[in-house]
């Protein structure tokens, strides 16, 4: 590899995790929620391709190749599904979608 | 050198998604999530994963991002509905944040110093015996549910006759 140890690609994924983790609690727009979703699991697949690398078996990149795919699926049910919310609500800010209060 | 390659491809990931936190516009926060993509995809090729990093831009940037710009687009949300955050808000998401971060440190701290990596680079021909010898069945089974999800969001999408509800 390079001079860069495992360690430094695993604080380039916690750093990644925590942000969208920040940005999951703090914004209220879903489209942007889901956006920081997307990024929390980028931030475990970088950390899966670098143990992957250090030990050099093939195991955590093959499943990378399975988070990707079920990301795709999920981000396409996951818009489908605020779409459809929109069409109901005409709003995609999660202060208004309350309708399971009370 | 590759150690400045690594610096620049971390700095290009994390600044860009702290940018897509940040935005205000989700369609400038859409194209910010994009270029983290693109330094993941860098780190990816850092770490001998190149096959990876050419899925990552391929499924990430090629269908996720351009799927979210579209539903951005298409809902077509106003910015005069963007009301200020709550102190309550932004207090829970920092101890929340700051709780998460001090594990995630802590974590860090706990790690051993890095040893040498093991040698051998991954070919393509490696990664296609895994997928289709050890890792076959979970291969059939993510693409039935790819099939799945294909028929959830075309009945998500479709539009149903107008129900007389209470909302």
């Amino acid at each position: 590899m390079n001079e860069i140890g495992i360690n430094a690609y695993l604080a380039v994924a916690i750093a990644l995790f925590v942000i969208g983790f920040a940005g999951v609690l703090l914004r209220k727009n879903t489209l942007v929620i889901y956006m920081c979703l997307e990024l929390m699991l980028l931030a475990s697949t970088l950390a899966l391709v670098a143990f992957s690398r250090q030990h050099g078996t093939l195991d955590g990149a093959v499943f990378v190749f399975f988070i990707l795919t079920i990301a795709a699926a999920e981000v396409a049910v996951g818009l489908a599904i605020i779409v459809a919310l929109f069409r109901r609500r005409l709003t995609v800010q999660v202060e208004e979608l309350n309708a399971l209060k009370n | 050198m590759s150690s400045f390659l690594f610096y620049t491809f971390a700095f290009l990931t994390v600044v860009c998604a702290a940018a897509v936190v940040v935005n205000k516009n989700p369609v400038n926060g859409a194209m910010c999530l994009l270029l983290s993509l693109v330094g993941m995809a860098g780190l990816f090729v850092m770490l001998d994963a190149a096959l990876l990093a050419f899925v990552l831009i391929l499924v990430y940037a090629g269908a996720v991002v351009a799927l979210f710009l579209f539903i951005i687009m298409l809902l077509d949300t106003r910015p005069e509905h963007l009301k200020p955050f709550k102190a309550m808000t932004i207090a829970a998401a920092a101890i929340g944040t700051a709780l998460l971060a001090i594990g995630g440190y802590t974590l860090f701290r706990q790690l051993p110093e890095s040893a040498a990596p093991a040698h051998a680079v991954p070919t393509l021909k490696n990664y296609a015996e895994m997928l289709f010898t050890t890792y076959l069945l979970p291969v059939q089974v993510v693409g039935f549910m790819l099939l799945i999800a294909m028929l959830g969001v075309i009945v998500l999408s479709k539009k149903f006759a107008p129900v007389e509800d209470a909302s």
